[in-house]
């Protein structure tokens, strides 16, 4: 099961403040011992969000919104991507991250949807149609 | 285990941030803690820990069956005592002060035992007892290098005096921490087999006398392959399985690549261990791809692309081309059998099409895959990809090299690959006594009926073409 990890911005990170050498270093050693375990899939970092941009969709238009946003604990600042065999097993991952020198360091975990969590009503017809969607999207790309 | 984690968004409510230290307060909700939830966390720290666990211990005492047994111990302990008090801020270090304990009052038992058979009437007081401060410094003086007490279970508990299932076995519940129960679920076979075949097996190290040590130097490579067979093996056993299957089973892919990574890490030089860890992560690639919606098998060639895990195809090419970058000459090994399956693996990935399928270079690594693992089936391979590369006659030229093959007499893809080159070639009659041959010599009923389909096909072909020829005779006469 795949899980992903995002990391809460905060201050400092939309700042564009980078880490100390301290939190480089414990956040080397931990993302080691991620890689070392077989779990971490995937990981990076994140630019503040005055470099990115939001792009909003409604039924009579599309508008891109430049950042940075204000709402800066709602933001993200980075991400794993994690396998693990249970939800348990990934939150016992993220409880040995690196605590911060200061303020807080949050993460939020979330299960990646896979095709057997929609269970019965996902029927063989609607996999097809998916797989269509994802063949669709894929040639668009 | 875990029996809920198959539809996590279902059960996500319930789930719980069991004492989490300090920050998770006011936002959110707050959760109870019921003692099923501190089982599911004891199973996760277990599943992270125990590997770690046995490594320190079995360096402490020398022997994985008994550091199994006293991290069993620990595990038992931690079942009785963290639903009430909480799951501690470090679970690794509380499972190795209780372990450690007992592995004390064990030595401490048994110095005694002996002290009474051996020596009666020696001054007690010249003997001193282990005490907990010893084990701290032996494991202190080595702290940081867990590395190695890894090494040394993989290479225990993979041991060649074991059979291949043993090592399988004691794999999966020393270095992957599943339960016994997992094992035979995942396994299909009665839990009281895998506990039998754990404890023979740990009886069969002992009387071996097999140290827990690991290999170094040449000897290191030597025995490498009984390790990777293991993890190939238990990858496949997931890979196999089927739609209706219990998900344990397709969960020993997952597994697989776990053990596969750690191993890659733990022996970073040596190319087949990152060999094996690309074929698998590129083979998973395909696993939403290779059935349908009724469970049937999609072969490769016809497999939604779209569907395949770009994710994991990533992976495997960035795993294979380490593999590569430590092999070649002059002074390095020729790639072995899993970086040259991965490399074939890879040119499938890498095709956005099948006709974009690099026929020619896979054609060429078969050769070089025969050559490092002289094997008839190989060689089939090697003949499809060739006629995928140079035409079915040059395919069929290979595969007729290889009748005469005794390993291959009762293989049942023999004549099937025969059969679809000669339909290639037009000359359906042979290949319909080809297919019926196949059909005759599967073990699988689907198989079986695929084949006296395409039997089939060749007279209905062959009588169509011969039908449409007749009636185009007839349009001409009337046009």
């Amino acid at each position: 099961m795949r899980f992903i990890a995002m990391v809460k911005a905060d201050e400092r990170s939309e700042a564009g403040e980078m880490p100390t050498e301290a939190e480089l270093a414990a956040m080397g050693a931990y993302n080691e011992e991620l890689v070392k375990a077989g779990v971490m899939l995937a990981g990076e970092g994140l630019h503040p969000s005055s470099r990115g941009s939001r792009v909003v969709h409604t039924a009579e238009k599309t508008t891109v919104l430049d950042g940075p946003f204000t709402e800066t604990k709602e933001l993200i600042a980075g991400f794993w991507l994690l396998q693990a065999k249970s939800y348990e097993e990934a939150l016992e991952w993220l409880k040995r991250a690196p605590r911060p020198e200061t303020g807080e360091f949050v993460i939020e975990l979330r299960p990646v949807f896979e095709a057997e969590d929609f269970g019965e009503a996902f029927t063989p017809e609607l996999q097809e149609q998916e797989a269509r969607i994802r063949a669709q999207a894929e040639q668009n790309a | 285990m875990a029996s809920g984690a198959r539809g996590p968004l279902a059960t996500h409510g319930v789930y719980v941030v069991a004492a989490v230290t300090g920050t998770c307060s006011n936002r959110g909700v707050p959760r109870p803690d019921p003692p099923l939830t501190t089982h599911r966390a004891i199973e996760a720290v277990w599943r992270i820990e125990a590997a770690r666990l046995i490594a320190g211990l079995g360096r402490l005492v020398r022997d994985i069956g008994q550091a199994e047994e006293l991290a069993q111990d620990a595990l038992v302990a931690a079942l009785e005592q963290w639903p009430a008090s909480g799951v501690p801020d470090n679970p690794g270090a509380w499972l190795m002060a209780v372990a450690k304990r007992r592995a004390i009052d064990q030595i401490r038992r048994r110095e005694r035992f002996e002290r009474k058979q051996e020596e009666i009437g020696r001054d007690l007081e010249t003997s001193r007892d282990p005490s907990e401060d010893d084990f701290d410094a032996v494991l202190d003086s080595v702290e940081g290098n867990i590395s190695d007490d890894m090494l040394r279970l993989v290479f225990t508990a993979c041991h060649p005096v074991l059979s291949t299932e043993a090592r399988v076995a004691l794999t999966l519940r020393v270095l992957g921490g599943l339960t016994t129960t997992e094992i035979a679920r995942a396994f299909l076979v009665p839990e009281s087999t895998v506990s039998q075949r754990i404890v023979r097996a740990k009886k069969t190290l002992a009387k071996a006398g097999v140290q827990f040590e690991a290999p170094v130097g040449d000897e290191l490579a030597a025995r490498l392959p009984s390790v990777l067979e293991v993890v190939y093996l238990v990858f496949n056993e997931g890979y196999s399985a089927t739609a209706g299957d219990d998900w344990m089973r397709p969960a020993l892919c997952e597994d697989a690549l776990r053990l596969g990574r750690i191993l890659a890490e733990l022996v970073p030089g040596e190319s087949e261990a990152h060999g094996l860890v690309a074929l698998m992560e590129i083979q998973a690639s395909r696993s939403r791809a290779r059935t349908g919606p009724g469970g049937a098998p999609i072969l490769l060639l016809e497999q939604d692309r779209a569907r395949w895990d770009q994710l994991l195809i990533h992976r495997g090419l960035t795993a294979l081309d380490r593999a590569m970058a430590l092999c070649g000459p002059p002074d390095r090994p020729a790639p072995g059998p899993y970086a040259l399956q991965a490399a074939i693996a890879a040119c499938h990935a890498r095709a956005r099409t099948p006709e974009q399928t690099d026929w020619v270079r896979i054609s060429e690594l078969y050769r070089l895959l025969a050559y490092a693992v002289p094997s008839p089936v190989v060689e089939l391979n090697r003949a499809v990809a060739v006629s995928m590369a140079f035409g079915p006659a040059a395919g069929l030229e290979l595969v007729d090299q290889l009748a005469s093959a005794p390993e291959l007499t009762s293989y049942h893809l023999l004549p099937s690959v025969r059969g679809d080159l000669l339909v290639k070639l037009g000359r359906r009659d042979e290949a319909r006594t080809e297919f019926e041959r196949a059909a005759a010599l599967t073990g699988n009923e689907r198989e079986r009926a695929l084949l006296t389909e395409r039997a089939t096909a060749c007279t209905e072909v062959s009588a169509g073409v011969t039908a449409i020829r007749a009636d185009s005779g007839g349009n001409d006469r009337s046009g």
